[in-house]
C-alpha cells in the first residue's frame, strides 16, 4: 500500500517554520525609523558604495554603455577616498568587454546567465550560456531559479538545477535570483531560500529579484530572505551571501537595508563579500548624500557623472 | 512517473568547528539622533480648574523629574482637598449649565477640536511625554500620541450617535466624574478617560499621576486654546492623597481608576456604600503563549514588543511567556539574539528601543523582584549594553527556568523583566496562563486557527491577541477579568460605562 504523497510545500515549511506576513512587514517598517546620523551616515553610504553591483541589463545595452558603466565603476565619484563599487552587472554577450576594461581592478564583473530573467530555456542551454560566461571571464554569474519547477513543488528538481549550475561555475561565485514577486507568499520565499542555501557554497549570494517584474526587492521580502540565511548560518555555519535587487534608488533605503543586516545577521555581514546591492540609479544618489554629509548642501545631479536617471 | 530524485549537496566548507554564532559589535554604532522639537513647557504649572489654571489652596507644590536625567522639568501645584473641592464644583456647574444640556453634535465638534489640536502639536506633547515619563521618542511619537488623538476622533463621532445604537432607549450623562490614571501611559490613558466622558455629556475632575503630571497641564492649555467651556475638564495634581480625595468626592457620580491593584481594592473599600458608579483598570500578568507550530520569528518579534514596549510600564505586557516544550531552547536563544540588538539609552533619542524606568521607586522595585528570581533559582539573562551613567535605566532581562511557584511569575514587576515557563499541551498552557490573580490580556501564537479560536475562549483575559501583542483601538473594548479590574474602555461597551441608559 502506498501512502498518499503530501505537499511539498508542508513538508518543507514544516522543517523550516512559516513566516507571518504581518508580523514581518512589522518588523520591516521598524528598521526605516532608525534615524541614521552625521558620522554613521558617511559610513553606511560608503559602505553602500562599496557594495553597489552596478548594473545594465537592457535590450538596448551596447559596447558603448558597458564601457561607461566600467568607467562610471572604477570612479564613482571625483573623491579618492571613495571606495569602487563592488561589481559591474550586464548580459553574458558584454562579459569578455567588461573583463578587460576591469582587468586589474578589484571590481568583479558579474553576468545574468541561465535565460535571465525567465529561465525558460532547457538546462542543457542554461547550462552552456554559464560556461560561457565564466570562459569569457565572469567573476560572479547571477542565476535566475526555475520557478515554474518550484511553484509546481518539484523542489529536488529545482535544486538540481542549482547545483548543477553551481558545478558550472567552477571557482565563479554564484548569486542565485529566487525573483520573489513570482514566489507570491513569505512562505514560498523562505523555502525557496531554504532549497538555493543548501545547493550553494559558502559566500555564494542569495537574490530576491531580476529586476524585470513589477516589484522587486522590499524591506520585508529581504527580511525573510536575511533571517533565512541567519537560520542557516547558525545551523550549518555556511555563510550565505544576500543580494536585494531592483527598486532600490534612494541612498536613505539602502541605509534601511543595512541596518536590517545589522540587527538581524549582525556585522560579518556588513561587507561586499556578503552583502550586496543590485541598483543602478542607487549610486549617484549615494554620491550625492556623501557629498551633502561632507559639504552641509546638495549639489545638483547634474555635477554627478554619468547620471543612470537618463538611461 | 516523476520519482523524486536525491536532492544534491554542494560540496561546503565547514571550516569551524565551534558552534557559528552571529556578531553583534560595534562596527557600524549608530550616532545619536535626538528629537530636538520644543515641548514648549513651563517652570511652574497651577491647577487646571474652571477652565484656566489657579495657584493651589494648599499653597504646596512638588517636583516633577526627568528620569533618564534625574533633573527637574518643572514644579506643579499639589492639589489638597480644598483644590478637590473647588475642582468637583467647577465639574458640578458645567453639568449643570451648558454641557450637560448642549446636544450631542455639538459637543462633538469641541472633541474632534481635541483631537485636531493633538495632531498639530503632536511632536510637542511626544518630547513632553518622552521627558516626563522616560519612554522613548519613538513610542510616544509614533504611539502614544497618534493613539490619544485617534481617541479623541474616534468618541467626538459617537457624541451624537450613541442613541442609535441603542434603540428605543434614552441615553443620558451621568454627571461629573472622577478619574484617576496611572505615569505608564500619560497623555493615551488621559485619551481613554476624558474622551468617552466628554462624549457621553459628562464633566470630568481628574488626577495624573505625581511622576508625570506634565501631558495633562499641556492638555489644560490646549483645552483652553479649543475653547472647551469652563469646567467640564479639570486637572488636579498631587499624589495619592489627592487621588483619595477624587475617588472620594461626594460630587462624583462615578470614578473611573487605572492603576495597581493594591490602590484599586483600597478605592473599592473606600467607597463601598456610596452609589457610585466604578471602573477599575488594574494590573495584569498576561501570558504569551507560543505554539511549535508558530511563525518563530514574528513570535519572538512578538514577544520582545509585549514585554520590552514601554520598559514593560504595560499593565497588559506579555510578562509571561509560555513556550511549548519542543521548541523552548530554539526559541529562547532567538530571543536571547533578538534581545541583543535592543538599544537602551536617551530616551530622546529617535534610534532608543528601550527608555528610562519611569521613577527611582519602580527601578527599585524591579530590582527587589529580580533578585527574588536569582534568589528562587530561576536564570537570568540580560544584554551586555552599556547603560547612561545617570538617570534611571534597566537593562531588558528573561529569566528562564522559571515555574508557577516564582515570585516572578506570579507578581507584577512592571518593567522589562521576562519570565520564561513551558508547556506541552494545549491544556497545560491554558492552566498555567489562567493561573494568576489577574486577567487582563494574552496572547496565542499558531499557524493552526482553529486552536485560535478555542484558546480565545478557555484563556480568562479580557482580550486575547492571536500571533501579534499590544495592539490597540478605540473602537476595540478594553479592560479586564478578575483582579485586573472590571469595566470597559474603548468601543460602545467603553461609552455605556459614561451613561445612563434610561
Amino acid at each position: 500500500m502506498r501512502m498518499a504523497k503530501s505537499s511539498p510545500f508542508k513538508r518543507l515549511l514544516e522543517e523550516i517554520g512559516t513566516v507571518d506576513q504581518v508580523g514581518v512587514e512589522e518588523r520591516a517598517a521598524k528598521f526605516a525609523t532608525r534615524s541614521i546620523k552625521n558620522n554613521s551616515k558617511l559610513w553606511g553610504l560608503k559602505t553602500a558604495v562599496s557594495m553597489v553591483d552596478l548594473t545594465t541589463l537592457e535590450g538596448k545595452d551596447t559596447p558603448g554603455k558597458v564601457t561607461s558603466l566600467c568607467q562610471k565603476a572604477r570612479t564613482p565619484g571625483d573623491d579618492p577616498e571613495l571606495p569602487p563599487v563592488a561589481a559591474v552587472c550586464i548580459y553574458p554577450a558584454f562579459v569578455q568587454q567588461a573583463h578587460r576594461l576591469l582587468a586589474g581592478t578589484s571590481i568583479k564583473v558579474a553576468s545574468v546567465a541561465t535565460s535571465f530573467p525567465s529561465g525558460q530555456t532547457p538546462l542543457r542551454l542554461r547550462l552552456q550560456e554559464v560556461r560561457q560566461a565564466v570562459a569569457d571571464g565572469a567573476d560572479e554569474i547571477d542565476m535566475v531559479i526555475n520557478r515554474g519547477l518550484f511553484l509546481a513543488g518539484e523542489f529536488s528538481a529545482v535544486s538540481d538545477e542549482i547545483a548543477a549550475v553551481v558545478q558550472t561555475c567552477g571557482d565563479s561565485k554564484l548569486k542565485v535570483i529566487l525573483e520573489v514577486s513570482e514566489l507570491e507568499t513569505y512562505d514560498n520565499v523562505r523555502a525557496a531560500s531554504f532549497i538555493a542555501m543548501r545547493a550553494i557554497r559558502a559566500e555564494d549570494f542569495i537574490k530576491t529579484s531580476t529586476g524585470k517584474t513589477p516589484s522587486n526587492a522590499t524591506l520585508a521580502n529581504t527580511q525573510v530572505m536575511i533571517e533565512a540565511i541567519r537560520d542557516h548560518y547558525l545551523a550549518t555555519g555556511v555563510p550565505i551571501g544576500m543580494k536585494p535587487a531592483g527598486g532600490i534608488q534612494r541612498a536613505k533605503q539602502a541605509l534601511h537595508f543595512l541596518v536590517a543586516v545589522k540587527e538581524t545577521l549582525g556585522d560579518a555581514w556588513l561587507n561586499n563579500t556578503r552583502y550586496r546591492f543590485g541598483a543602478s540609479s542607487l549610486l549617484n544618489d549615494l554620491l550625492r548624500q556623501i557629498e551633502k554629509q561632507k559639504t552641509g548642501a546638495y549639489q545638483a545631479p547634474y555635477y554627478f557623472t554619468d547620471s543612470s536617471e537618463s538611461y | 512517473m516523476n520519482t523524486p530524485r536525491a536532492p544534491l549537496r554542494a560540496k561546503t566548507n565547514v571550516a569551524a568547528a565551534r558552534v557559528p554564532e552571529l556578531i553583534f559589535g560595534d562596527l557600524w554604532e549608530f550616532d545619536p539622533a535626538p528629537e530636538s522639537a520644543d515641548p514648549r513647557l513651563r517652570d511652574q504649572y497651577d491647577l487646571f480648574i474652571d477652565g484656566t489654571f489657579i495657584p493651589p489652596r494648599s499653597r504646596k507644590y512638588f517636583d516633577t523629574v526627568n528620569p533618564a536625567t534625574e533633573k527637574v522639568i518643572a514644579s506643579v501645584a499639589l492639589a489638597g482637598p480644598d483644590d478637590v473641592d473647588a475642582a468637583f464644583t467647577a465639574a458640578q456647574k458645567a453639568f449643570e449649565g451648558p454641557w450637560g444640556k448642549m446636544p450631542g453634535k455639538e459637543r462633538g465638534k469641541y472633541i474632534y477640536r481635541i483631537a485636531r489640536l493633538i495632531q498639530d502639536r503632536a511632536r510637542e506633547f511626544a518630547v513632553a511625554e518622552t521627558m516626563d515619563g522616560g519612554k522613548p521618542i519613538k513610542e510616544s511619537r509614533d504611539f502614544d500620541v497618534p493613539m490619544a488623538a485617534a481617541h479623541f476622533f474616534y468618541h467626538a463621532g459617537w457624541a451624537d450617535k450613541i442613541e442609535y445604537a441603542i434603540p428605543g432607549r434614552r441615553v443620558e450623562p451621568l454627571g461629573p466624574v472622577g478619574q484617576v490614571i496611572p505615569w505608564n501611559f500619560p497623555l493615551l490613558m488621559l485619551a481613554w478617560k476624558i474622551a468617552p466622558a466628554l462624549a457621553m455629556g459628562n464633566t470630568v475632575v481628574l488626577k495624573p499621576a505625581e511622576t508625570t503630571p506634565l501631558s495633562a497641564l499641556k492638555l489644560g492649555e490646549l483645552l483652553m486654546e479649543a475653547e472647551l467651556p469652563p469646567g467640564v475638564v479639570n486637572f488636579v495634581t498631587g499624589a495619592g492623597e489627592t487621588g483619595a480625595s477624587v475617588m472620594a468626592h461626594p460630587y462624583a457620580k462615578k470614578i473611573a481608576f487605572t492603576g495597581s491593584t493594591k490602590v484599586g481594592k483600597i478605592i473599592m473599600r473606600q467607597t463601598a456604600g456610596s452609589d457610585k458608579r466604578m471602573t477599575m483598570e488594574l494590573g495584569g500578568k498576561a501570558a504569551n503563549i507560543v505554539f511549535d507550530d508558530s511563525p518563530l520569528d514574528q513570535a519572538v518579534e512578538g514577544v520582545v514588543n509585549g514585554i520590552f514596549f514601554n520598559q514593560g510600564h504595560v499593565c497588559c505586557a506579555g510578562s509571561r511567556l509560555l513556550v511549548q516544550e519542543s521548541i523552548a531552547e530554539l526559541f529562547i536563544e532567538k530571543l536571547k539574539r533578538r534581545i541583543d540588538v535592543l538599544r537602551v539609552g536617551n530616551p530622546l533619542d529617535k534610534n532608543t528601543d528601550v527608555g528610562a524606568i519611569n521613577s527611582r521607586m519602580q527601578l527599585d522595585k524591579i530590582e527587589e523582584l529580580v533578585a527574588s528570581g536569582i534568589a528562587q533559582g530561576a536564570k537570568m539573562y540580560q544584554p551586555s549594553c552599556a547603560l547612561p551613567g545617570s538617570g534611571f535605566f534597566y537593562r531588558p532581562t528573561i529569566f528562564t527556568g522559571v515555574t508557577q511557584s516564582h515570585r516572578i511569575a506570579c507578581e507584577e514587576i512592571f518593567g522589562p523583566v521576562l519570565s520564561v515557563l513551558t508547556f506541552r499541551t494545549l491544556e497545560e498552557a491554558v492552566d498555567k496562563a489562567n493561573n494568576t490573580a489577574f486577567g487582563l490580556s494574552a496572547g496565542v501564537w499558531t499557524d493552526k486557527g482553529s486552536r485560535i479560536l478555542k484558546m480565545s475562549t478557555l484563556l480568562k483575559a479580557g482580550v486575547v491577541w492571536a500571533n501579534t501583542f499590544n495592539k490597540f483601538d478605540p473602537s476595540s473594548p478594553f479592560g479586564g477579568y478578575k483582579e485586573s479590574g472590571f469595566g470597559r474602555e474603548g468601543g460602545r461597551h467603553g461609552l455605556l460605562d459614561y451613561a445612563k441608559v434610561i
